[in-house]
C-alpha cells in the first residue's frame, strides 16, 4: 500500500503554520454557527429539512422556475442570457463589455466567475477587472486560489497579507488588520469610481419577482453595481428559489451556516436596470444563467448536490478539510461539497477528480449542519461506487481489493476456519488477517490481539444454567 | 433521506437475534460476551446465527458495492426471520440499517433488504428505546469519557449511551473538547489517508484523555480499535471499554450478576 491518495500527500506536507490557520478558523465558526442557529431557532433541524425541500421542489421543476424566473427579470428590463458552458459565458460577458465600449470591471466575490475562469478571459482580451471582497482581492494579487467558499482566504495569516501588500505598493509593512482593510479601502475605491461594469454573482433569484438577492459583509456588491452603467449577474441555473417569501428563509440560514450571523451586514434585492424616474444606479442589468454540466448533475444519482447555497459550513466541520485545507481539493469547490460536485462538473474528465470522494471518513459532520440538508456521505458513497465502476484507477490507490474478502464473508465455513485458526493469527502477516483496514495498520497503531473463535467457543460452552 | 436516520417502528420483543460483529468475532471476544450478559440480564432470548460473517462495510465504503451486495445478501440470508437483530456497534447497525439499502437502490431484491434494515438496532438504542431501560442498575466508581462515534449521528444511540451511563451509581461522565469530531477511522479511509487519519486520531486521542478518565467508552470497535491501536503504540495505558463492558461491570459491581 505504498502510493498515497493526492489529498492525503497535500495534508503531509501542508505546512504547520497554514493547518493551524485552517483549523483554528474553521473551528472558531463551527461553534458560532452551531450556537447561533440553536439559539434562535428551537427547531433549526426542521427548519434545514424545509429549506432542503424547497430547493428539492425547485430543481424538480427547475424548466418551469427558469422560464418564470427570465420572464420576470425582462420585466423589470433587465437583459437574460443563458450560457450553457464557460466559453459561452465568458464570450457573453465580454461581448456585453465590447459592444457598451466598456474596459474597466469591479467584481464582487463570485464562485461561479472562479469556475468559468473567467477574469483571466477578459484580462486576456484587454479588460481590466479588480476583485473587491478584501479577501479576493488578496487572492488576486497574490496570483493565488481560493481555498474556502465564504473565507477564501483562510490559508493565510495576517504577516502573508502584509507582506503581499508591501510587494505591491499599498504602503509599508503593517500586519495591523485595520490598516491592512483602509488600505485596500482606499485603493479599491478609485477602482469603483473608474469602473464601468459592475460584476456580481447572485445567491438566490425568485421566479416569481426576478429579484437577485446579493450577500456580503464588506458592502463590496454594493459598491459594485451602484455606481456603474452596467451590472452583469452571474448566476447558476440552481440558484432559482420560487418565491419572495422564500428569501427570509434561506437569507436566514444562509448567514448563520457561514459566518454564525443573524443577518449578513449586506442583504440587496436587485430587481432591474434603473427606471426612468430614478436618478441612479446601473442603465443596464445582464443576468447570465450558466449552466455548465448543471443541466447533467440534474439527471445523475447526485441531483441534491445542486440544492447547495454556498455557506460553506460543511468545510468548516470536515475533519478533512480542516487537516488538508482547501487547495488540497484541485478545483473551485473544496471541502465536501466540493468533493462531490467537482467531479460531477468535470464531466468526462471525471475519473481526474474521482479521488475527491474518497476524500472523507465518512463521518456525515457535513450533512448535520448543511442547511439544506444534503446527503453529502451518500452522495460521496455513490460517486466512490461509479469510480470503482468506470475504473478511475487515481480513485482505488490505497484502497484494498475486496473482492476475496467478500467471498469469504459469503462462506460461513471459510470464514470460520479463518477464525478457528486461533492465536496463530497473532504470526501471520496482517494481509492476511479477515478485515480489510488491518492492512495499513501497523505503521502507526497496533493490531490488538486476534481471538478469532473464543467468544462463538464460550457462546456453544456455556453451562446450561447460565443460557 | 438523511445520513443513518433510524428507521421507525422496529421490532422490539425479547427473542432475538445477535450481530456479532466481524471485530468482535475476530478481536474482541469479551465485548460480545457482554453484550450477551447484559441481554439476558435484562431476560432476552439470544438466537446467536451461526453463519454470519460481516456487515459488508468495508466495501461498501471503500466504494466496492458490488462486493458489499454479495455480503450483505449474505447476511440477510443468514438473519433471515422477523426477530430484532441486535449490534454492539453503531456503524455495523448504521451499515444494515442505512447502507445496505443505499447500496441496493436499483437491485431487484431491494425489499428483502429494507426489511432486514427494519428489524435492525444498536444495542444501546434496543436497551433504552426497545425495551424502555431508563436507569441501569449496578456500580461503577469512576471518570469516563465517552467517544461519540460518528456513525451514532442522526440516530437514537447518542441519547441512549448518554442515559444509560448517567444513571450508573458512581460512574462521573467527563467533559471533553471537540466530541463532534470523528476519529479518522472511516474503514478504508485509514488505509488510503494514512496522514490525516493519524492527525485526526492524535487530535481524538487528546481530547478524550485531556481529564485523565479512568476509562475511554465507546459504542464502536471499529473506532476504538483504530484510536486505541494509536493508544498502544503510543505506550499510553488508559483503559478502553465498550459501553457493554461497563454496563457488564457495574452489574458484577453490584452483585446482581
Ligand atoms: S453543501 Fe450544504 S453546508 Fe456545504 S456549502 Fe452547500 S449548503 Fe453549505
Amino acid at each position: 500500500m505504498k502510493s498515497l491518495q493526492k489529498i492525503d500527500i497535500v495534508a503531509r506536507d501542508l505546512s504547520d503554520e497554514v493547518q493551524k490557520s485552517t483549523y483554528l478558523s474553521s473551528k472558531a465558526k463551527t461553534e458560532k454557527r452551531m450556537a447561533i442557529l440553536q439559539k434562535d431557532f428551537p427547531e433549526a433541524n426542521r427548519l434545514r429539512e424545509i429549506a432542503g425541500e424547497i430547493k428539492q421542489h425547485t430543481l424538480e421543476h427547475l424548466d418551469q422556475y427558469l422560464a418564470q424566473a427570465e420572464a420576470s427579470l425582462k420585466a423589470n428590463g433587465a437583459h437574460v442570457h443563458f450560457a450553457n458552458d464557460a466559453e459561452s459565458a465568458n464570450a457573453t460577458i465580454l461581448k456585453i463589455m465590447q459592444e457598451n465600449g466598456a474596459k474597466r470591471m469591479v467584481k464582487s466575490k463570485s464562485m461561479v466567475t472562479e469556475e468559468i475562469h473567467l477574469l483571466p478571459y477578459l484580462e486576456k482580451h484587454g479588460m481590466e477587472v479588480v476583485e473587491t471582497d478584501l479577501g479576493e482581492f488578496i487572492i488576486q494579487i497574490d496570483d493565488d486560489h481560493p481555498s474556502h467558499i465564504v473565507t477564501p482566504i483562510i490559508h493565510k495569516n495576517r504577516k502573508d497579507i502584509a507582506k503581499s501588500f508591501e510587494r505591491e505598493g499599498l504602503g509599508d509593512y503593517n500586519d495591523d488588520p485595520e490598516t491592512i482593510t483602509r488600505r485596500a479601502r482606499a485603493f479599491l475605491r478609485q477602482k469603483y469610481l473608474d469602473a464601468d461594469v459592475g460584476l456580481t454573482g447572485g445567491n438566490f433569484v425568485s421566479a416569481e419577482s426576478g429579484r437577485v438577492s446579493l450577500v456580503t459583509n464588506e458592502g463590496n456588491a454594493r459598491f459594485s453595481v451602484a455606481a456603474n452603467r452596467i451590472h452583469i449577474a452571474v448566476v447558476g441555473i440552481e440558484k432559482i428559489i420560487p418565491k419572495d417569501r422564500d428569501f427570509s428563509l434561506f437569507l436566514n440560514l444562509i448567514a448563520r451556516s457561514a459566518t454564525g450571523q443573524q443577518l449578513t451586514v449586506y442583504n440587496q434585492f436587485i430587481n432591474g436596470p434603473r427606471s426612468p424616474g430614478q436618478p441612479h444606479g446601473p442603465e443596464q442589468m445582464h443576468v447570465v444563467f450558466l449552466d455548465n454540466r448543471r443541466t447533467e448533475v440534474l439527471a445523475s444519482e447526485c441531483r441534491e448536490i445542486l440544492r447547495c447555497i454556498r455557506c460553506g459550513a460543511c468545510l468548516n466541520v470536515c475533519p478533512i478539510f480542516r487537516q488538508a485545507g482547501g487547495h488540497a481539493y484541485r478545483s473551485v469547490y473544496p471541502g465536501p461539497v466540493g468533493a462531490v460536485l467537482s467531479p460531477l462538473l468535470a464531466g468526462n474528465r471525471f475519473p481526474e477528480l474521482a479521488d475527491l470522494p474518497k476524500a472523507s471518513s465518512l463521518c456525515g459532520a457535513c450533512n448535520e449542519v448543511c442547511p439544506v440538508n444534503i446527503p453529502i456521505p451518500d452522495l460521496l458513497l455513490r460517486l466512490r461506487d461509479k469510480a470503482k465502476r468506470e475504473k478511475a484507477t487515481d480513485a482505488m490507490k490505497g484502497t484494498p481489493s475486496l473482492g476475496l474478502w467478500a467471498t469469504l464473508c459469503s462462506q460461513p465455513a471459510m470464514w470460520k476456519t479463518a477464525l478457528s485458526m486461533g492465536h496463530t493469527m497473532n504470526y501471520i502477516p496482517t494481509e492476511l488477517i479477515p478485515h480489510p483496514s488491518a492492512r495499513a495498520w501497523q505503521h502507526n497503531r497496533k493490531l490488538p490481539k486476534f481471538q478469532g473463535g473464543e467468544f462463538r467457543k464460550w457462546f456453544r460452552n456455556r453451562p446450561p444454567s447460565s443460557k | 433521506m438523511s445520513l443513518l436516520h433510524t428507521p421507525p417502528n422496529r421490532p422490539a420483543g425479547k427473542s432475538i437475534q445477535l450481530m456479532t460483529t466481524c471485530l468482535c468475532d475476530a478481536f474482541y471476544a469479551d465485548v460480545a460476551r457482554a453484550t450477551v450478559e447484559i441481554l439476558e440480564y435484562l431476560g432476552c432470548d439470544i438466537e446467536l446465527p451461526d453463519g454470519q460473517t460481516c456487515c459488508g462495510q468495508p466495501a461498501f465504503n471503500g466504494g466496492d458495492w458490488k462486493s458489499s451486495r454479495k455480503v450483505v445478501r449474505h447476511t440477510a440470508k443468514v438473519f433471515a426471520g422477523d426477530k430484532p437483530i441486535i449490534v454492539p456497534s453503531g456503524s455495523c447497525a448504521a451499515m444494515i440499517f442505512h447502507g445496505a439499502p443505499l447500496a441496493f437502490e436499483k437491485e431487484s431484491d431491494i425489499e428483502e433488504i429494507q426489511a432486514l434494515a427494519a428489524r435492525t438496532w444498536e444495542l444501546t438504542d434496543y436497551i433504552v428505546n426497545g425495551l424502555g431501560i431508563k436507569e441501569w442498575p449496578g456500580k461503577y466508581e469512576g471518570l469516563i469519557t465517552v467517544h461519540r462515534s460518528c456513525h451514532l449521528r442522526g440516530s437514537n444511540s447518542g441519547d441512549a449511551i448518554t442515559t444509560l451511563m448517567e444513571s450508573i451509581d458512581g460512574l462521573e461522565l467527563g467533559a471533553m473538547d471537540e466530541k463532534e469530531q470523528c476519529c479518522g477511522f472511516g474503514g478504508t479511509f485509514a488505509v488510503s489517508f494514512p496522514n490525516i487519519s493519524k492527525k485526526m486520531g492524535d487530535l481524538k486521542v487528546e481530547n478524550l484523555t485531556a481529564c485523565k478518565p479512568d476509562a475511554i467508552a465507546a459504542a464502536d470497535m471499529g473506532c476504538m480499535m483504530h484510536f486505541g491501536g494509536m493508544m498502544d503504540k503510543q505506550g499510553n495505558k488508559t483503559n478502553r471499554l465498550h459501553v457493554a463492558q461497563i454496563l457488564r461491570n457495574s452489574l458484577q459491581n453490584a452483585g446482581l450478576l
